[in-house]
């Protein structure tokens, strides 16, 4: 994938006349951006979320884990029985939900930032070498990625957390590492086609070392499918720590997560629905906005998805 | 032909060499004492700890150890269950045919229902009917399929009474496991009743595991069949007069499939993954429950064997999806 230059045949962007200055990248990948109503929505949906996880001290109605003696498995505030003081009610030893899901955003948001971080940058790392050095190092490599790719990813992550021990912080490690391949292969593959072209020639005729060509040079015009994989595994990595946490293998309770708020609840499933159900609500409204995001992006950076 | 298997086999050789060795390495960088650990809180005398690390060849230098174990792994040792003493194979044999009839189920499921939606869309392309499906393709792509299967139990079991909560059949119905398969083996037992509780038991894994990839297929499907329609014999088949039912149905889906089959073969990943899921919320003895139960009674033979076969089998599927994409595209023969 190139660098976004603006393509003279392309749709005009409002207000620009036939004799306009070529837009800028930005403003036109964000043109056809929110010219997805999915993405538009998610982005928005992903922002007050954001917003909720950084706030939650402040907004939220309750401290998440004081417990209401008083308060036991109260049902939400709109059913009979509920009060307002709850507006999602409370779980089996009074805690209040909706205080609990607020600070769970921020869990969420953290997870899904760091396992993505760890993997982007160590992914990028192994795949411009491999790409760029090629040879018998691009074969090791590759094959060790095939390795990690063998196993099926919760399965991987659940072992590594057995060997590592259960938290958080390990359950994050191990996601990142099984998510980490993908960004490698990507890298690699996109280094490959670029490595040939002549700008790389020119760049290394003019004396540019290999670090410089590798990250310089070649790196950003492999961007694109970067940035959408990234979208993509920030909402896997939510997902699969959430997947760990209810197996009892990620952040451990009192931690208001959400997955293990939800392997809390389980035996109050036929009792108490609403103990279930509100923390894998937020769940899924998280990675669908993410997912979106990524739909969205996909299609403004695929230069052959532009216009179909 | 023969060349592009030979190719392909050779080149999933390191990597299974390589599966071997991470399983190998597994039990060797937990922190801490092997035997200790699988001791667990009993602990064991000193002359027992001996005994063991010897047993296990944990005295030998590490690259003797690794011989020693792919020795025993060409004879078809996996090592044994700590807790109930028996070979891992042996019980990875006993729960995988749970594991398969599920999976099986889910993923002639997640096909019919996925290649029949993304094709509907692809047809209908930009209309409400297009608009609908993809949107609840993506809600299935990002559903949490535990809290799902949290949902469907709350509806089907608590609230409505339809379906059981867990397990494969009814405890009232008994009778030798001849192939494995509940819904077989109930059937050749000839008990009244007894297929329809196997069916029973089945519908909610079922659906719970068949949702990511009746998402991914539906949307795969759907961007497979658009690409198609727009190529050029796609014109030459409509304006020769033939049948739109025929255009899309021979023409169109038969290249658009291609892809999908690929997309197919990846989703046995992802249905493991599921099934640990799956499995550990309903109950069903499958090699997932059996992989999580292992891990919490830190039973670290059967954890190292377990992940050694789910790995090569899902190796194996995915050799040949390979092979079978061969088979149907002679284009990817020659590179």
């Amino acid at each position: 994938m190139t660098v976004q230059t603006p393509d003279p045949t392309l749709d005009p962007v409002p207000g620009a006349g036939p004799a306009a200055q070529p837009v800028p990248p930005l403003l036109e990948n964000w043109h056809y951006f929110t010219r997805s109503r999915g993405a538009v929505v998610g982005l928005g949906v992903f922002m007050a979320l954001v917003a909720i996880a950084v706030l939650a001290p402040w907004i939220a109605p309750h401290d998440p884990a004081m417990q209401y003696r008083d308060a036991l498995l109260v049902p939400p505030a709109w059913t009979a029985g509920g009060r307002e003081a709850f507006l999602f009610g409370t779980d089996a030893v009074g805690r209040d939900i909706l205080s609990r899901m607020m600070h769970g955003a921020r869990f969420s948001l953290l997870i899904g930032l760091v396992v993505v971080t760890i993997a982007l940058a160590s992914g990028i790392i192994v795949g411009l070498v491999a790409g760029y050095v090629g040879g018998r190092t691009d074969a090791l490599i590759m094959r060790l990625m095939d390795i990690i790719l063998a196993f099926p990813s919760l399965l991987l992550a659940l072992v590594l957390v057995a060997i590592l021990g259960p938290g958080l912080f390990n359950a994050m490690l191990a996601i990142a590492l099984v998510l980490q391949p993908h960004f490698a292969r990507l890298t690699r593959g996109a280094v490959l086609a670029e490595k040939s072209r002549e700008y790389v020639t020119a760049a290394s005729v003019a004396g540019a070392g290999h670090l410089r060509l590798m990250f310089f040079t070649i790196l950003p015009n492999c961007l694109g499918p970067l940035i959408v994989q990234a979208t993509l595994s920030f909402s896997s990595a939510i997902l699969d720590a959430a997947a760990l946490g209810f197996l009892g293998m990620g952040a451990q309770p009192p931690t208001p997560e959400w997955g293990t708020m939800l392997a809390e609840a389980r035996e109050f499933i036929s009792s108490a629905w609403w103990v279930v159900t509100m923390p894998g609500l937020a769940i899924l409204a998280t990675v669908l906005s993410i997912n979106l995001i990524g739909d969205g992006l996909r299609d403004t950076l695929d230069p052959k998805l532009k216009r179909s | 032909m023969l060349r592009f298997a030979l190719s392909r086999l050779l080149l999933v050789v390191p990597t299974f060499v390589g599966i071997t060795l991470i399983a190998f390495l597994f039990i060797r960088i937990l922190p801490g004492d092997p035997v200790l650990l699988m001791a667990g809180e009993r602990g064991v005398s000193p002359e027992r700890h001996a005994e063991l690390m010897a047993q296990f060849g944990f005295d030998k230098p590490m690259w003797r150890q690794y011989v020693d174990y792919i020795g025993q792994l060409l004879q078809g040792n996996f090592g044994h269950s700590f807790s109930t003493k028996r070979p891992v194979l042996e019980e990875f044999m006993a729960r995988f045919p749970a594991t398969l009839e599920l999976a099986l189920c889910a993923i002639v499921l997640a096909t019919v229902l996925g290649v029949a939606a993304g094709i509907l869309a692809a047809v209908k392309r930009g209309s409400w009917i297009d608009q609908a499906t993809m949107g609840t393709a993506l809600v299935g792509y990002s559903m949490p399929i535990f809290w799902w299967a949290l949902l469907l139990i709350i509806l089907f079991s608590t609230s409505l009474g339809w379906t059981p909560v867990s397990g494969r059949i009814a405890l009232t119905h008994y009778f030798p496991s001849v192939t494995g398969f509940m819904l077989v083996d109930s059937l050749l037992s000839g008990r009244p009743g007894a297929f329809a509780s196997a069916v029973h038991h089945l519908v909610l894994p079922t659906i719970v595991l068949a949702t990511i990839p009746l998402a991914v297929i539906a949307r795969q499907t759907r961007s497979a069949m658009l690409e198609v329609l727009g190529e050029v014999y796609m014109m030459t088949a409509r304006s020769k007069g033939l049948s739109p039912s025929r255009v899309i149905g021979l023409h169109a889906l038969r290249n658009a499939l291609i892809p999908v089959v690929t997309t197919i073969g990846l989703q046995v990943s992802v249905l493991m993954g599921g099934a640990i899921l799956t499995e550990t919320i309903f109950s069903w003895p499958g090699i997932g429950k059996w992989m999580i139960d292992s891990i919490s009674r830190r039973d670290y033979q059967v954890v190292q064997g377990g992940l050694l076969l789910i790995a090569a089998m899902v190796m194996l599927v995915n050799l040949t999806v390979d092979l079978l994409y061969g088979l149907v595209n002679p284009r990817v023969r020659h590179v």
